[in-house]
């Protein structure tokens, strides 16, 4: 009997030993992300390549309560104030769009929380104004139109470029015209979420240009992509990762096909990370994953690395861990610049079919561990 | 600017005026029947459009789509007129103004339930695919001339169904006085089904033609029924003319303004900042114009007699 006693005691105190060795603190992450409307594609891509990080991790101390934005700034807001105040959320996560993340990340920083980007990364956060508890586990946003600029230098005289007319919309073209050296026929913004493009079409046309530039994602550049192989205007299309990522491509459908874009990461990448990396999504999700997912899954594998390290209640030293970036990516060279965005490598892709799915193919590398113009004015 | 470019212009401004007329026509015609303003004209076009893509991913054919899209959108239209708005009749317009929102809501959340949060594919049928030649040297997408003749003779159907039948002597009848034509023994509940379905088979044909351009997604007919409500406004609530002339106008402004704007700018303004001012400039556009045309005729241009 008291043998007994003694043993069960023994067992509970080793087990609470055990679980106490393994257990770091609880860490709750936000996700606030486009579910619904027509940008929920990217929100759903976002949420997936998220949570299978997380389910990859299997620690079970992480858990990720979701909500949806509508792609509405003052929604997001509403959305950072409960999951701060009431929910108790370490980490915010997930908003796809810039508009939305320049309403949310100030007021949440400010309040001590630290905001992990999936996607959305304005130039007004990356300078001057950059935070030590604001990372981008995406890129800056001008990062891939840059790459394009200096594709498209080397063999285009004349580029058509067009872009909407909001804040990731401008830091495209300046983006782009960072590195592009010929003549610029045209720089055209055009209104968010517009379908029709019959009247920048006909500009292109008689512009002119021999290359276009296009940045228009989600259903924006499903419909300029159609409408433009409908339109028999024949100048190559170009644009960055987003306008031709998986989670357009099959609505676009052969219009894309040659298409040249720009992406830190292809489904095609050699690499076993990234082999890991579809193969598990596949599995889940039974799609291909998109630029998103990817984006996503590397900001929770961030996340992850530094919950294993230190407790979240210690900010100083669960930022220091975050911004080793001691993670495998799946797009290969991952680091952080000093302004906590990524210094990483850039690659030319084309659109091509492979096994009758569209798909984006490797081409060749443009920029080696590329970081931005902003790093040099954040003093961190 | 070449005579090609500006013809080119000029038609896409009539087309995307012939789109917005598909959809204004049932809008304006259903709210100068029974004095409902539907804010659901939006989710019907988008279930012409999902209806269009699913049955042509399933059989193959466009235009087997194109019959499926009339067909939904007229059964969604018939279904929600009988459940919904038959309700809403002798209520004020905030009631419906909320009644139907809630409609798009049931809508856009039902489709993404059915058909999932990534866009559909369609594409235009081959018959239809690829460009003509222009006088004056330019190219011009088959489609689009189609789309441009499809929406005539919408046009020349809806003047044909209203002025010269019997229904469209009782719809003009139930415009007049619904409470006299319901003593003359019509049968005024299924006319107003009827109409209803009418207007709902309009925007589901205008988004099956639109989602070939364009992308199906969820919540696509939200965009375009801020600018068919432009539409109606201008013409006249309640007008079928009034929408046609309405339609065109606003197809016309907009795709020159978005076209000429920067360029006029652009003669003050650098070029970069031009293109940014411009494209601020021309997306208003439409809607100084509509204030214009309030500001001289407050009931739009062409105003139903007896409101």
């Amino acid at each position: 009997m008291q043998m007994h006693k003694m043993l069960a005691a023994a067992t509970m105190a080793l087990s609470l030993g055990t679980s106490g060795l393994a257990h770091a603190d609880p860490l709750k992450i936000g996700m606030i992300t486009t579910l619904s409307g027509g940008g929920a594609g990217l929100g759903v891509d976002t949420r997936d390549g998220f949570m299978l990080a997380i389910k990859n991790s299997g620690n079970k101390d992480i858990t990720v309560v979701t909500e949806d934005d509508a792609q509405k700034p003052e929604l997001a807001v509403q959305i950072a104030d409960k999951m701060i105040q009431s929910d108790q959320v370490d980490v915010l996560t997930g908003i796809v769009w810039s508009n939305l993340l320049m309403a949310v990340v100030p007021g949440a920083v400010a309040q001590g929380k630290l905001y992990v980007s999936t996607n959305a990364a304005p130039a007004a956060l990356a300078g001057a104004n950059c935070n030590k508890l604001y990372f981008n586990a995406a890129y800056q946003n001008d990062n891939l139109h840059e790459a394009m600029g200096e594709y498209a230098t080397k063999g285009y005289k004349k580029m058509f470029i067009l872009a909407p007319n909001y804040p990731a919309g401008k830091d495209s073209l300046t983006g782009f015209k960072r590195y592009y050296k010929g003549e610029v026929a045209a720089e055209v913004y055009t209104k968010v979420g517009q379908t029709d493009y019959a009247a920048e079409i006909a500009q292109m046309r008689a512009s002119g240009a021999d290359g276009i530039f296009v940045f228009l994602p989600g259903g924006m550049g499903i419909a300029f992509m159609k409408q433009f192989a409908q339109s028999g205007v024949k100048i190559p299309v170009m644009g960055p990762g987003f306008s031709f990522s998986q989670d357009v491509l099959p609505a676009i459908g052969d219009a894309a096909l040659g298409a040249k874009a720009s992406g830190q990461w292809a489904p095609d990448f050699d690499n076993a990370a990234s082999k890991k990396f579809v193969s598990d999504f596949q599995a889940e999700y039974k799609r291909l994953p998109s630029i998103y997912a990817l984006q996503a899954y590397d900001a929770a594998q961030l996340v992850v690395s530094a919950a294993a390290k230190t407790s979240v209640k210690n900010t100083d030293a669960f930022r220091a861990e975050l911004l080793r970036a001691d993670i495998t990516s799946p797009r290969g060279n991952f680091k952080f610049n000093t302004n906590q965005h990524p210094i990483q490598d850039i690659y030319l892709t084309e659109v091509v079919r492979k096994d009758g799915v569209l798909t984006n193919k490797t081409v060749e590398k443009i920029f080696t561990d590329h970081g931005d113009a902003y790093a040099k004015d954040c003093k961190l | 600017m070449t005579f090609a470019l500006a013809l080119e212009q000029l038609l896409n401004g009539l087309q995307l005026g012939v789109m917005l007329f598909l959809m204004a026509a049932g809008l304006t015609l259903i709210f100068g029947v029974m004095g409902l303003i539907n804010l659901a004209h939006g989710s019907l076009y988008m279930v012409g459009a999902f209806a269009c893509a699913a049955v042509a991913a399933w059989t193959g054919s466009f235009w087997l789509g194109l019959a499926a899209s009339l067909a939904c959108a007229a059964a969604a239209g018939a279904v929600v007129e009988l459940v919904v708005i038959r309700r809403l009749y002798d209520r004020d317009h905030l009631d419906q103004v909320l009644a139907t929102f809630a409609l798009i809501l049931i809508f856009s959340e039902g489709t993404r339930w059915l058909f999932g949060s990534f866009p559909l594919y369609l594409d235009i049928p081959p018959l239809l695919q690829g460009a003509v030649q222009l006088p004056g040297g330019g190219e011009y997408p088959i489609y689009r001339l189609a789309i441009i003749a499809i929406g005539a003779l919408v046009a020349v159907g809806l003047y044909v169904l209203i002025g010269r039948t019997r229904l469209g002597m009782r719809i003009r009848a139930g415009e007049s006085d619904r409470e006299m034509i319901g003593a003359l023994g019509v049968d005024i509940r299924t006319l107003y089904t009827v109409v209803f379905a009418l207007g709902s088979a309009l925007a589901g044909l205008s988004g099956a033609l639109v989602g070939a351009t364009q992308s199906v997604q969820v919540g696509m007919g939200e965009p375009i029924l801020i600018l068919c409500f432009v539409v109606i406004v201008i013409g006249g609530i309640g007008s079928i003319k009034g929408a046609l002339l309405g339609a065109l106008l606003v197809g016309i402004c907009d795709t020159m303004g978005r076209f000429l704007l920067p360029q006029l700018i652009a003669l003050l303004l650098p070029p970069a900042q031009a293109g940014m001012v411009g494209g601020a400039v021309s997306s208003m556009l439409i809607y100084v114009v509509m204030a214009l045309v309030l500001a001289v005729k407050p009931r739009g241009l062409f105003p139903p007699a007896h409101v």
